[in-house]
């Protein structure tokens, strides 16, 4: 997994006007329909495909949608009200994310499940205050090139132009980022702890192994 | 002090906890679907890592399956069937057990898990789904992950977890007519908002849940994560054991020494509270794209307090100020994990006996799973559904999210006993409104929102 250390580029703000949308679920990342193949992969062209396309049956790019839009096509950071991620478990709506070229989100909170898939991914979410949110993304469209934030999980900052934002990313998540660490690899590195506290689990609750 | 049920689950299974504060926690039971079920096997098959555990896990196929009687592999949605075949292939070589699509014991993933007794008070299961939550309505720790997590489970019978907070929701008093486990969990998300959880554990408590039947629990567990819930909790009591007793993987004997524990302590303190009256409670609708959006059925609709309400509204064809009764729907869905279990469809064909459907409503019911659509035909709830001019197909997630394909179409507003009313989720365009399966059963029987009582 690539690890997250600091992040700078285009950040584009998924609003309604002056208002950041707010529980923007998993099905709207990518409807089910656009999950086509038993893969990690080929998912991005599907990403706000309700969105993002003028149809359902077709590619042609909606041009209010700011995906859509010169230089946002190219952006690497989201900004979206809270609850950002809600809904749905599928972890395509990371995958797509992450193959659009999505490094981070910033938001006031997230899905739980989508929140503990990005980790799983590299992909950085970042809790922010309301207010802190709508901020940036005024900065950011006002001119978006010029301001880009630089997201440093190592120093837990956002850094757009003079201001500076701090956050707070739990330290097993933010360790893990860092590291790019490939969780499964790591379990089994301590596999024997988990072989003693089934041995000691099982005698205590020999009811829970099945049966038949 | 006094433990929470949360934290005498989340003890038990701890296998460490590390510096940085995460844990290690040992899972029972894994539970999969083809759709993601099939990408986790691959990945794990790929990396040649073996399942730990494998006859403590199984696949089902609920997530693209066709419902249409006389099914096979094929799906209406292109791609549908490569997760079909993906998840049968890898369930094979990896030793998992399978309830194909034609299984006699095949269902939606949460009734299937009750239903064998796969999920029992104590345990701790994961499944690739997020309304994995439900099960909590039975005492286990049931949590949603996504495809990562449950290979991860796969390969080391264990999750990395930090300690989520604990949040005890208690509903006090008698429920009026025609409210159900569902209009509870309406009202308590439009009250509180579908963030306000924020990743807690919920422990549902009170004489109101007390008083619920183990399937109506199920559906009140079953919304928690459109709330944000990390998963919801019941304690055990004498129905879920007469529920669970018998069940082909639950324990024989039970342990009721051990399972006489899992309630919350007197004393046990809790990270935050919520009370509800019950007695308060009306039967319930959404008007909007989010669990939030939501009103007693009696009441207009709300003027729009924010630019999400008001987006909604415009993608609902909505006015604020109308008549929640005055809205007419093209169609309506009785299914999903949330309300398809036996006791929803007899309450709905309480409604449809010697009715029918409005004329120009499209209606369809989805029994949640084979069992379920076996049990309600025989006792003839199949001829009070199709005699009432309802659709009566196998069993799947089906309409609850387009799934396999399956849809009103584009634009068709829908009287829904699913779990979600978000932008799309029914199929491209489609205006979903949720619902109790007795609400969704009058609508369709008026041809407009409506409770019970409003029908001759």
């Amino acid at each position: 997994m690539e690890p997250f250390i600091e992040h700078q580029g285009i950040a584009a703000p998924l609003s309604d006007g002056a208002a950041l949308r707010a529980n923007v679920d998993t099905d709207a990342i990518i409807p089910s329909r656009e999950m086509r193949h038993v893969s990690k992969t080929s998912l991005a062209g599907g990403l706000f495909a309700n969105w993002r396309y003028l149809s359902p049956n077709s590619r042609r790019p909606n041009p209010d949608f700011i995906l859509n839009q010169t230089p946002f096509r190219d952006a690497s950071i989201l900004l979206a009200g809270e609850n950002f991620g809600c809904g749905s478990s599928r972890e395509q709506a990371v995958w797509a994310l992450s193959e659009f070229g999505v490094r981070a989100i910033i938001a006031p909170s997230f899905g739980t499940i989508f929140a503990r898939n990005c980790v799983a991914n590299g992909l950085l979410t970042v809790s922010l205050e309301t207010d802190f949110v709508r901020q940036i993304a005024r900065l950011v469209l006002q001119d978006p090139l010029r301001h880009q934030p630089r997201v440093r999980l190592s120093a837990q900052t956002i850094e757009i132009g003079e201001l500076v934002y701090a956050f707070e990313t739990p330290q097993a998540e933010r360790e893990r980022l860092l590291k790019g660490l490939d969780h499964i690899e790591s379990t089994l590195a301590i596999r024997h702890l988990i072989d003693d506290f089934e041995r000691r689990y099982h005698a205590r609750f020999a009811w829970v192994a099945i049966g038949r | 002090m006094g433990q929470t049920l949360f934290d005498k689950l989340w003890d038990r299974h701890v296998v460490e906890t590390d510096a940085a504060g995460e844990s290690l926690l040992y899972v029972d039971r894994i539970a999969m679907h083809e759709r993601t079920g099939s990408i986790a096997m691959q990945s794990l098959f790929q990396r040649r890592l073996p399942v730990r555990r494998p006859q403590h896990a199984y696949c089902v196929m609920d997530h693209t399956v066709d419902t249409r009687l006389g099914r096979s592999d094929s799906t209406q949605i292109p791609g549908g069937e490569a997760f079909i075949l993906s998840a049968r292939g890898f369930a094979g070589q990896l030793g998992v057990r399978l309830f194909d699509v034609n299984d006699e014991d095949q269902g939606i993933s949460h009734l299937v898990s009750a239903e064998q007794g796969f999920a029992v008070p104590g345990i701790v299961l994961v499944c690739p789904d997020s309304h994995t939550c439900t099960l909590g309505a039975l005492g286990a720790l049931a949590f949603g992950v996504g495809a990562s997590q449950v290979e991860h489970a796969l390969a080391t019978s264990c999750i990395r977890l930090s300690r989520p907070k604990v949040m005890r929701v208690t509903f006090e008093g008698s429920l009026g007519a025609w409210v159900t486990a569902k209009d509870m969990v309406l009202q308590l998300i439009a009250e509180h908002g579908a963030s306000a959880a924020a990743g807690a554990v919920v422990e549902y408590a009170g004489s109101t849940v007390d008083a619920l039947d183990v399937e109506a629990r199920m559906t009140l567990c079953n919304m928690a994560v459109e709330y944000s819930a990390s998963t919801a909790l019941i304690a055990p009591d004498a129905k879920t054991l007469d529920y669970v007793a018998k069940r082909p993987d639950a324990p024989n004997p039970l342990p009721l020494d051990d399972w006489a524990t899992l309630a919350s302590d007197e004393d046990a303190k809790f990270d935050d509270e919520i009370h509800v009256d019950a007695a308060t409670i009306r039967p319930r609708v959404t008007w909007g794209t989010s669990p939030e959006h939501g009103a007693p059925v009696s009441e207009c609709i709300p003027d729009p307090v924010n630019s999400d309400q008001q987006r909604a509204l415009d993608y609902m064809h909505l006015k604020p100020g109308a008549d929640l009764t005055d809205i007419t729907v093209d169609a309506a869905f009785i299914g999903s994990c949330t309300n398809a279990r036996l006791s929803d469809l007899r309450a709905a064909a309480d409604i449809l006996r010697n009715r029918r459907v409005a004329p120009g409503v499209s209606a369809v019911c989805v029994p949640g799973s084979t069992a379920v659509k076996r049990a309600a035909e025989a006792e003839g709830l199949d001829q009070v559904f199709l005699r009432a001019g309802f659709e009566w197909r196998e069993s799947g997630c089906s309409m609850c999210f387009y799934a396999g394909g399956e849809t009103f179409g584009t634009g068709k507003r829908v009287i829904t006993s699913t779990n979600r009313n978000f932008e799309g989720r029914q199929g491209p365009g489609v205006r979903s409104h949720l619902a109790s399966p007795s609400v969704v059963a009058a609508s369709a029987v008026r041809g407009a929102i409506s409770t019970p009582d409003m029908l001759a």
